[in-house]
């Protein structure tokens, strides 16, 4: 138990640590908000005005402060760009990201665990050999390449599926799977490709201990073997490949929202880059980071619980 | 009752290995050699229309078909490759040399190795198409900026690696040997440390330069990478992605050049680690 409250403690801190450097790059932004609000021809009377309206006077710990001490309450600031507030406009956003990550999650996942441990208990065989293959191909492309040759397979050649998506217009149980087919299968496609290879060397490592050697040669069934002895002493670095993987789905995240044009979140974000909206950027920038934090945390917790040695600590 | 399977299994994995060697380091010289070369042999001047159509199919004027504005894609990746080919590989070289650097004093013990490994893990919680995302922002696209955000972003990695391969080698007689003898710290680093990791670090060399290549690529396409007028094999995507409706070749041949660089680049790895492990058994 005291190991799991050094890793949330050890997650807070590096939280702690990811705002400060966030608002600290964003401190290195040649000219400040004021001037890119009021543009070149502002008075500098204006400027000064609106720069103590903005806090921008005060030292910069003090900023710090209250930016922090806001995201903590809840209170995220206002957009410079449309005068919003950021609460309002990322809440929406949020929830068609969750939305595309928990179904790529959900399609990846069983099948990534599936494939990884069938390659470990088949090493070496053709079927091992494929699938090593293909996900090393995978695992080397841009994620952009993936989602246009997607896009030119099922949207353009076989018409399948619409090139874009938006969740506005769905009616039917089919329009939903033709709107979040493709984005989600080029998601998943990443995701999964990066979870069999760490399921697979995990389950690897498991094989090749003294324990399950034992177990075969007392003649237990190679079924019961892979589930009953390997699997469960497999569980943490397993739970770890599950977060790792699902953190690259928050980078894969941003470049398929573009590709479909999909309304979610990273997709705010990028359009925030190009208008340099700060406070917006800050904003996303910490809940990607929270919840990278979250699922490391979550999969370090896990392995922590499934190993006794660990646990009776 | 393990051993007699990897001594029976070599012999016939022998020359498969030495194919995608081969391969790997065909496809990855090929690039190399495209990057120096490139800009003087392409056909047309990079930025110069010289087709009347736009995104106008392979052909004998054009061998790589034309662009949304129509000019010459051939002239245009050659001149991409060298802008990929060389920021990639000077932001793995700085990413390689602090990692290495910051790894091997850490190894060390101490106060160091927690500020630095509490440092890494930092900027490691920052997904890192995000991260760059924020440094691009505050401080513009340039190419100065580029190289130092995909420095900073894979340096972790580095560090991790270098500092795990270092404890390991510690951990050996001929350092507490080396240590009694009474040598100085760099002599310990350089002479004995150095040359034992060098493979693994070579291969790990390998692999970042992928993952920058991907980044560099992925902010390319959402045109926070390398600005226009220049532009590498991502930008080029992102010119042409209005292309994809109708498979013009302008979108697909920088995409698939961007993979056959990162997937030439993994081969190699694989195979030459294979190898290595095969010599020191």
């Amino acid at each position: 138990m005291r190991l799991v409250a050094r890793r949330i403690g050890g997650a807070l801190l590096t939280l702690f640590l990811v705002s400060l450097a966030v608002f600290s790059i964003s401190l290195l932004m040649g000219g400040d908000a004021a001037e890119a609000i009021l543009g070149q021809s502002a008075t500098p009377e204006a400027l000064a005005g609106l720069r103590a309206a903005m806090h921008l006077d005060q030292p910069s710990y003090t900023r710090y402060l209250a930016w922090a001490g806001g995201l903590l309450r809840g209170h995220l600031g206002t957009s410079l760009i449309t005068g919003l507030p950021i609460a309002d406009m990322i809440g929406p956003r949020l929830a068609s990201s969750l939305q595309l990550a928990g179904l790529a999650a959900l399609v990846s996942v069983p099948v990534a665990l599936a494939l990884g441990i069938i390659a470990a208990v088949k090493r070496g065989s053709m079927l091992d050999r494929a699938i090593s293959m293909a996900t090393i191909a995978v695992v080397s492309v841009p994620e952009f390449l993936i989602a246009t040759v997607a896009v030119l397979i099922f949207a353009v050649t076989l018409h399948w599926l619409p090139a874009l998506s938006s969740s506005r217009d769905i009616y039917s149980i089919t329009d939903l799977v033709r709107v979040f087919a493709m984005p989600v299968m080029t998601l998943a496609c990443v995701v999964v490709a990066q979870m069999i290879r760490m399921t697979r060397a995990a389950v690897c490592d498991a094989l090749d201990s003294s324990y399950v050697e034992a177990a075969r040669l007392k003649g237990v069934s190679p079924s019961r073997l892979v589930l009953r002895h390997a699997l469960p002493n497999a569980i943490g670095p397993i739970a770890n490949a599950i977060a790792l993987s699902l953190s690259i789905l928050l980078g894969g995240v941003i470049v398929i929202e573009v590709i479909f044009n999909y309304p979610g979140i990273a997709r705010l974000m990028v359009d925030a880059v190009s208008t340099r909206d700060l406070p917006l950027i800050q904003t996303v920038a910490m809940i990607f980071s929270a919840t990278y934090l979250l699922l490391v945390t979550i999969a370090d917790i896990v392995a922590i619980l499934s190993n006794p040695r660990l646990r009776h600590r | 009752m393990n051993t007699p399977v990897p001594a029976a299994r070599t012999p016939r994995k022998r020359p498969q290995s030495n194919f995608t060697l081969i391969l790997g380091a065909c496809i990855v010289g090929f690039w190399l050699v495209m990057a120096i070369l490139g800009p003087m042999i392409a056909p047309h001047p990079p930025g110069q229309v010289v087709d009347l159509d736009v995104f106008s199919p392979i052909s004998s004027r054009f061998p790589l078909g034309s662009d949304y504005l129509g000019r010459d894609i051939l002239s245009r990746m050659l001149v991409a490759a060298r802008y990929t080919v060389a920021i990639a590989l000077i932001a793995t070289v700085v990413a390689a040399a602090c990692g290495i650097f910051c790894g091997l004093v850490a190894a060390s013990g101490g106060w160091p190795d927690a500020i630095l490994s509490k440092l890494f893990d930092t900027v490691n919680a920052i997904p890192s198409l995000m991260f760059g995302l924020v440094v691009i922002a505050s401080l513009g696209a340039s190419t100065t900026v580029l190289i130092g955000t995909l420095a900073l972003v894979y340096t972790p990695g580095a560090f991790r690696t270098a500092r795990a391969l270092a404890l390991n080698v510690t951990a050996l007689d001929f350092v507490t040997v080396a240590r009694a003898r009474g040598e100085r710290l760099p002599y310990i680093v350089l002479r004995e440390i150095l040359p034992n990791v060098l493979g693994p670090l070579a291969a790990d060399f390998g692999l970042r330069f992928v993952f920058v290549t991907l980044l560099l690529s992925g902010l390319s396409f959402l045109g926070l990478g390398v600005q226009p007028p220049n532009a590498d094999l991502g930008a080029l995507v992102r010119e042409n992605i209005a292309g994809l409706g109708f498979g013009a070749s302008a979108v697909l041949v920088p995409a698939f050049a961007i993979a056959s660089l990162t997937i030439g680049m993994n081969l190699l790895i694989d195979a030459a680690s294979a190898r290595r492990q095969g010599g020191s058994r």
